[in-house]
């Protein structure tokens, strides 16, 4: 018994690719489920989305932003939103809540914070609990993003941390933003010291605060030229009114995403994806069985390049099973 | 023998200031009832406004829908405002204002409607609640962020102590904090530091003045307290208060004169204890609450509203109002209490319970000033009562807290107070929001335009220039002819709009067996949907008094759900949006302003609208019972008030609900 009002996924995914974005929320039920049944209706949809099925990769910008609590993201996002909206681009929010899972429940309260208008079509916000998946994005999130991408203009996967978060968005996301706040001394000493990733792109908040935000901006500069991270956009900006640098940041977002071998970064992220989703179901005895971590990921760069997460999660289960 | 001194005072002390809060529908039928109340031996008003006029929106307005003269009166504009004071002597009557992110334009009203009696600002007395930050922890009728809403109070504080001298521009509020969960430590410790971040606020904007000012801007400054049903550690608590105050105005403020130190109080007694089951009981709750603020002289209070017998019912009727007002001259007339000096002097018993609070309050102060005061705290205390809470009606659910005639001693006669063709409430009329609505644009069509249009124009300017005080440019815009909606709507687009934390995020429940048992439900329900049973508690309308939405959004987290909520403020169109995109399986909503009749069905409707139609719905808040059928009737799948105490009683019914509607059997005994 799953749930009653359940369209087809075979029925969703063609509606996503026809880019009939009210699809959206009943295509997310299915992607989130773990019933047998829906599990097999959700590789259906997600066959329906892939780059075999479009003939080009699914064509959404998919954006990681994330960033430490507090520092002033779901304003960020409501102003980008309206921004990507003045562009008459349709918006996707995926808000993954960082709460614990302690009783299994969770509040979900982040939506609350992204300023959209109701009756806006284009403008879709999903939240999810970031699951029991240690310090990961919720399983069904990178399914969520890629299905989406076929239908909207922007996809955003909004994710709390630092330090760990954005590697995991990063290989679910085009094009990743971590979210600073002036004075986040901890952000600029992980940075130095490598145990975060550099991000496409750095957003320090808060540009209203005057004096702090300039020398901020100039600590973090300084902190990416030594890095030699040149690539690197920082964008100063201020979500109250009158805000500033949205515009800006906007414009970085594109030149990196145009900047990008999209369908290089894609296949690595299906990739990555089909081989956590095999640890989550088969664990350190399943990747011994593929000859560890490092043998499987050169397997899966030999396989067919249009082959989706469920088929490379199936090959991977095939290869796991003649080998052991 | 020589005489021993005598123990009474040489002469009676005069009664405390006695008001009713009160106000309804329109001006006219409000300036009937005051008069009324007058005639009665009331001593003084209190109005109650309605909550579209409270967070700045004109009876026309979209949010406005449904809450037009429901929990107060509407004032759109000055014309508003002279008729509700229509033949009350302005320079003779104290009036107390329950308004705060919308106080200085009400403030201004009132300045305006006393020109038009011939009356200089100059004799105005009375009181502008003005409290920011409780709105963010509590009550929710807030418009702007903090920054800007600290500067509106500090503007009308520096205001009025040179031009309205006798007025409490501020009227800080530990009231709200106990509805919400408050222990009295965090009552008293929370209430303080909010008078300290107001403080500091206000000597910035004294700009070098401070030394002359401070004082009588300290001694301007009043409180609002609330004092629940154990009553002597309430009076424990008003008395610790005072301490602090004192100690707060010599050391931290260098007030030198001893009468600007001295703790000035309003009341009105609990609300949170009242209770549904057996109605008739809150009168005695209330009589023992009003000792908890009279029966020590020295922390006694300056003025007392009691509320009524049946406000967990609905709203009060005139004669329900009178019978809580009786009470009062009662206490004053009839007994002795205010023949005496301070009947606890000397007592142990106080003493003790006084320095055991202090140093709690002393201690949590502490934290909230290391956290960068009560501004910055916001969240810290908001989570901090939502947790408070949590426990309080844990101990009712259990039965260690006891709560005649709803967790015990529950066997009752039908009770003939609620008998009447009205059900013992007060119904506004629904044709009021029509006429409200009709009578602004009136009002606008007839003005002259040009004048508003100036007059708003300034008003943003000084806006923008945050040296500037707010208050003349708002009088102008008042006498010009502008609305509450554009006095607010001007200022929204200079200083931003703001949505104040849940408070629900943190604490997880230590799980009882009940809930324990819940877990598991939700789990095995959870298995057979595919996905975690999902939730949506929404707010919708104007009603800010959130704590029942929070607690039922945490006690449903605690029990194994994914809830989604966004807080308060939530029109019909934003609720199922939320409902369709987030793919919930049931959603639960809450309003007690009374506003349900309008609200819910266009709940329903937006959400048949948006796709999610057979997602079922349920309601709770202060419904009366023949609203409720009519609600089931419509559609709404369980209907629950303040009798519906048991939280987890909830929480299978929710279950049982979203399981029958997805075909899943359910254990027995769920």
């Amino acid at each position: 018994m799953t749930e009653r009002t359940r369209a087809g996924g075979r029925e969703l995914g063609a509606r996503l690719r026809e880019r009939d974005l009210s699809a959206a929320p009943a295509a997310l039920n299915l992607i989130e489920s773990r019933a047998t049944g829906a599990r097999q209706e959700a590789v259906a949809l997600l066959g329906e989305v892939s780059p075999a099925a479009l003939g080009t990769e699914p064509p959404g910008h998919i954006i990681g932003v994330t960033g430490p609590p507090g520092v002033g993201k779901s304003s960020l996002l409501s102003r980008l939103v309206a921004e990507w909206r003045r562009r008459e681009r349709s918006v996707a929010v995926l808000a993954v809540d960082p709460s614990s899972r302690r009783s299994g429940g969770s509040l979900l309260g982040d939506r609350a914070r992204i300023e959209a208008d109701p009756r806006d079509r284009e403008v879709f916000i999903r939240s999810t609990a970031a699951g029991d998946r240690l310090g990961g994005l919720a399983p069904a999130t990178r399914a969520a993003a890629q299905a989406l991408a076929a239908a909207f203009d922007v996809v955003v996967i909004e994710t709390v941390g630092v330090g760990q978060s954005e590697t995991e968005v990063a290989d679910a996301a085009d094009t990743v933003a971590v979210v600073l706040q002036p004075a986040s001394g901890d952000v600029l000493q992980f940075l130095k010291a490598g145990i975060m990733e550099v991000p496409d792109v750095l957003v320090l908040t808060k540009a209203d605060l005057g004096g702090v935000a300039r020398h901020a901006r100039a600590d973090l500069e300084a902190a990416l030229l030594a890095l030699g991270a040149g690539s690197t956009t920082l964008c100063a900006v201020s979500s109250v009114p009158v805000a500033s640098g949205i515009a800006e940041l906007v414009d970085a977002l594109d030149a990196h995403r145009a900047g990008l071998d999209l369908p290089a970064r894609r296949l690595r992220a299906r990739r990555r994806h089909a081989l956590d989703e095999f640890v989550a179901e088969h664990g350190e005895r399943g990747l011994r069985a593929l000859g560890g971590r490092l043998a499987a990921q050169r397997w899966l760069e030999q396989q067919d390049q249009g082959l989706d997460v469920p088929a490379l999660e199936r090959a991977l289960d095939a290869r796991a099973q003649e080998q052991s | 023998m020589p005489d021993s001194p005598s123990p009474r005072l040489p002469e009676p002390d005069r009664p405390w200031m006695m008001r009713t809060y009160a106000g309804h529908s329109d001006a006219r039928r409000s300036n009937e009832l005051y008069r009324r109340n007058l005639e009665k031996g009331q001593t003084g008003l209190s109005i109650a406004f309605d909550l579209p006029t409270q967070t700045g929106y004109d009876p026309d307005h979209e949010l406005a829908k449904g809450e037009v003269g429901k929990v107060g009166v509407s004032i759109a504009h000055e014309g508003d405002m002279a008729t509700l004071l229509d033949q009350i002597p302005l320079d003779q009557m104290n009036t107390s204002m329950t308004i705060n992110a919308t106080a200085a334009w009400l403030l201004a009203l009132y300045v305006v409607a006393a020109e038009r009696q011939g009356v200089d600002e100059k004799e105005l007395q009375g009181t502008t609640q003005n409290d920011i930050l409780k709105e963010y922890l509590s009550r929710g009728t807030y418009a702007f962020p903090p920054g800007p809403s600290m500067r509106l109070i500090a503007d009308t504080i520096a205001y009025t102590v040179e031009h309205i001298p006798k007025w409490n521009p501020i009227n800080i509020c530990s009231y709200h904090l106990q509805e919400a969960g408050a222990t009295p430590v965090q009552e008293i410790a929370f209430t303080m530091s909010n008078a300290i971040a107001v403080l500091d606020a206000v000597k910035h904007r004294l700009g070098g003045r401070e030394s002359d000012l401070m004082g009588s801007v300290f001694g301007r400054i009043s409180f609002f307290v609330n004092a629940g049903v154990r009553f002597i550690e309430e009076h424990a608590k008003l008395r610790a208060m005072s301490v602090l105050w004192d100690e707060l105005g010599r050391e931290r403020y260098g007030v030198e004169d001893e009468k600007h130190r001295r703790l000035r109080y309003g009341v009105q007694v609990n609300s949170l204890g009242l209770t549904e089951a057996q109605p008739e009981n809150n009168v005695y709750r209330i009589a023992l609450e009003a000792l908890a603020v009279t029966l020590g002289r020295s922390a006694r209070a300056r003025a007392i509203q009691l509320p009524a017998w049946n406000e967990a019912l609905g709203l009060p009727r005139p004669w329900d109002q009178q019978w809580s007002l009786r009470l009062q001259q009662i206490l004053a007339y009839e007994t002795d209490l205010l023949e005496y000096p301070d009947v606890f002097e000397g007592s142990k018993v106080m003493e003790g319970l006084v320095s055991e609070l202090l140093d709690g309050a002393r201690e949590e102060m502490h934290r909230v000033a290391e956290l960068g005061g009560a501004v910055e705290a916001v969240d810290y205390m908001k989570a901090a009562l939502v947790e408070s809470h949590r426990k309080r009606w844990q101990r009712i659910e259990s039965g260690d807290l006891v709560v005649v005639g709803m967790n015990r001693f529950t066997s009752t006669e039908p009770s003939p107070l609620t008998a009447g063709s009205d059900g013992g409430i007060l119904v506004v009329d629904p044709e009021v929001e029509a006429e409200q609505r009709a009578a602004v644009q009136r009002w606008r069509a007839d003005r002259d335009q040009a004048a508003v249009d100036e007059t708003l124009g300034q008003l943003a300017a000084i806006a923008r220039d945050d040296e500037e005080n707010i208050m003349p440019a708002t009088i102008a815009a008042a006498r010009a002819g502008a609305t509450t909606g554009e006095w607010a709507q001007t200022l929204r687009e200079v200083f931003g709009e703001y949505r104040a934390p849940t408070g629900v995020g943190e604490a997880v429940a230590a799980p009882t067996q009940e809930l324990a048992e819940l877990r598991e439900e939700v789990e095995r329900l959870s298995e057979a949907l595919g996905r975690r049973l999902k939730f949506m508690v929404g707010k919708p309308g104007l009603d800010g008094h959130s704590n029942g939405a929070e607690q039922i959004a945490v006690r449903a987290r605690d029990a194994g759900m994914d809830v989604v909520y966004e807080g308060i403020r939530l029109t019909p169109a934003q609720i199922a949006n939320s409902a369709a995109q987030e793919g919930v399986h049931i959603v639960g909503l809450s309003i007690l302003s009374g506003s349900h009749r309008e609200l819910i069905p266009a709940v329903m409707d937006a959400m048949r609208e948006a796709g999610v139609g057979d997602v079922p719905v349920v309601v709770g808040g202060i419904i009366p019972d023949a609203d409720a059928e009519s609600l089931r009737q419509a559609g709404i799948a369980a209907v629950y008030t303040p009798k519906d105490w048991n939280l987890n009683a909830m929480m299978r019914d929710i279950i049982v609900l979203v399981a029958e509607r997805h075909g899943v059997e359910t254990p027995v005994g769920a």
